[in-house]
């Protein structure tokens, strides 16, 4: 465990009945990376947020943030220390217009400790600091897209809305669930720049994804996950490489 | 073909709340409802001085409004369906007896007190059934006035089945009528401007999403625990108004009409408006005071009209009013 290691998780296991989500997983997370989490479907990356973010009460192991330990945390206590996540299942607040989605952030205990958006200040006008934000994110100011209820919004802005919701909390780390399935190819380029810019802000991504081609674009480390058990971590031109991943992706090679 | 086309009227701009005003015409458009209303209701005690039977009738109706304005808060705009609301009315009731025949305090003081405190009680007895939703919440809620009345009953506490009686009634009948109406007004343009305040919309993302609210870090109980005591602070005024009214509290407070009608208020007045809750008790009480001549036979009537509601106009009133009067129909050809 290095200096500039801001997460590290260690042997977490999970069982739901006699099914074993996951296995021992442990590993180190640096400050200011993008950390990829890869592996075929069910193999446990979701369940693995769930447990850190705290949805989810992990069975054994340990979670520590910055020197905290904060394994079995309510979820609301994790998100106030500055870990955010997105869900896997997109559901804005519905009846709510999209830029007053980000109030619920922006109210929350969080935000006014770390202060406010761009001027917005610490008790800054709520409303302009949510524009604002969403303008970053790449909605259109001048448009009508933000007074739109966030019902009507088409998927890329609901996406896009998902991370917006994050960004309000000034996190330190961000868990990505599956940001880009379901975008269309344009959609996920324009999500790009997107990451990179939080990258340079300083803040640290955990993404997981399903599309490993734009992944391996953004991310500095993955892991790849398969039946709940860590197969392999490092660079994303090795671990593809990997034996055990291209197994666990394609099958086993006939002998 | 043709194809019906809904239109804005021109004075709604962007967002609703922030309005372009321009005319005379404009603004009346704007302040002309709810001043209709406000005014309506305080002039309603003196038009009706030549029926003392029906003023009567505007406390219960007020009442009524009241617990269905807490029932719609919480059901429309938390996500938990209380089906309780009886046991807000009995709570603050038998309160409101204890501190003015026990403890002898004066009328104006113990309402207020009766209904902060009962408040305070019904949000820490309704504690356990917060992670509760949906439906398991309905049904536990539903058990607590039950309960109440079975532990007073076997218990022969505060009165037993004879209540408690002899408590101060209000000093005369326009002081009776204005209390009622304007805590009535106050409770109702209160919750519409707090609904829509950044506390308020937290409150409304925890029906909307309530995973996205912790993952925000806020606490989901607090906001839930919160909103039930607002809810319950407007149910509690009305059962300790109504102990003083009757000059009595008994079991009979936690009966289940304080529960049902006010449900029925909403479903006929529309649902997720406020007003709609309080329309609907101007429209739902009065009716069942005119069908009182029917004996048993008027809930028969009463089931028509709650059924033709939902199966013809389930929005209710009040949203279907809202549509006609905000936006215009035309046929445009396809």
């Amino acid at each position: 465990m290095s200096d500039d290691t801001i997460l590290s998780v260690q042997g977490i296991s999970k069982t739901f009945g006699g099914l074993k989500a996951l296995m021992d997983v442990s590993f180190d997370i640096r400050r200011g990376e993008v950390y990829g989490i890869i592996g075929p479907n069910g193999s446990g990356k979701t369940t693995l947020i769930n447990c850190i973010t705290g949805f989810i009460k992990p069975g054994g192991g340990k979670v520590i943030f910055k020197g905290k330990d904060i394994t079995r945390w309510a979820p609301h206590k994790i998100a106030h220390i500055g870990i955010s996540r997105t869900f896997q299942i997109m559901r804005p607040y519905y009846s709510l217009p999209a830029y007053k989605n980000l109030i619920i952030p922006l109210w929350s205990p969080r935000a006014k400790t770390v202060g406010g958006w761009r001027g917005g200040g610490r008790h800054g006008d709520r409303d302009t600091v949510a524009v604002d934000i969403l303008e970053e994110i790449g909605f259109e100011r001048d448009s009508r897209v933000p007074y739109k209820l966030a019902s009507t919004l088409p998927t890329g802005y609901q996406k896009r809305l998902e991370l917006a919701r994050c960004m309000a909390m000034r996190p330190e780390i961000i868990f990505c669930d599956e940001v880009f399935s379901g975008l269309s190819m344009s959609e996920i380029a324009g999500m790009l720049p997107l990451i990179e810019k939080m990258k340079e802000e300083g803040i640290t991504l955990i993404m997981v994804e399903h599309r490993l081609r734009e992944l391996f674009r953004v991310a500095d480390r993955v892991m790849a996950l398969n039946f709940g058990e860590k197969i392999a971590e490092g660079l994303s031109s090795v671990v593809i490489e990997n034996k055990k991943v291209k197994e666990a992706y394609l099958g086993k090679e006939e002998v | 073909m043709m194809r019906k086309e809904r239109i804005d009227r021109g004075v709604r701009v962007r967002t609703a709340g922030l309005y372009a005003i321009a005319s005379w015409q404009e603004i009346l458009y704007l302040v002309g409802p709810p001043l209709f209303l406000i005014v309506g209701a305080i002039i309603l005690p003196i038009l009706l001085e030549f029926a003392p039977y029906w003023k009567r009738v505007i406390n219960i109706v007020c009442v009524y409004a009241i617990i269905a304005l807490s029932f719609d808060f919480l059901a429309n705009f938390v996500g938990l369906v209380c089906l309780g609301g009886a046991f807000f009315v009995g709570i603050g009731g038998y309160l409101s007896a204890i501190f003015n025949v026990y403890l002898h305090f004066p009328v104006y003081l113990s309402i207020p007190l009766a209904t902060i405190s009962g408040a305070v009680i019904s949000t820490v007895l309704l504690m356990p059934a917060l992670p509760l939703r949906g439906v398991y919440f309905a049904i536990v809620t539903l058990m607590y006035p039950l309960l109440a009345t079975r532990v007073i009953e076997a218990l022969n506490i505060m009165g037993g089945t004879n209540g408690i009686i002899g408590l101060d009634s209000l000093p005369n009948a326009y002081v009776e009528h204005y209390m009622v109406i304007i805590v009535m007004l106050i409770f109702l343009y209160g919750m519409r401007r707090f609904v829509n305040q950044d506390m308020g919309l937290v409150i409304r993302g925890v029906k909307d999403n309530d995973q996205a609210v912790r993952a925000s870090g806020i606490s989901v109980t607090k906001m839930k625990a919160f909103a039930v005591f607002v809810s319950s602070f407007m149910g509690c005024f009305a059962g300790a108004y109504i102990a003083h009214m009757y000059s009595w509290a008994g079991i009979s407070l936690f009966a289940l009409d304080f529960s049902i009608i006010p449900i029925a208020s909403v479903v006929i007045g529309g649902g997720g408006t406020l007003l709609g809750a309080v329309l609907g008790s101007f429209i739902l009480v009065p009716i069942s005071e005119l069908l009182r001549n029917f004996g048993t036979f008027r809930i028969v009537i009463y089931c028509v009209i709650l059924t033709g509601f939902i199966v013809f106009k389930s929005e209710g009133i009040m949203v279907y009013a809202m549509r006609k009067y905000h936006q215009f129909e035309r046929w445009v050809k396809v």
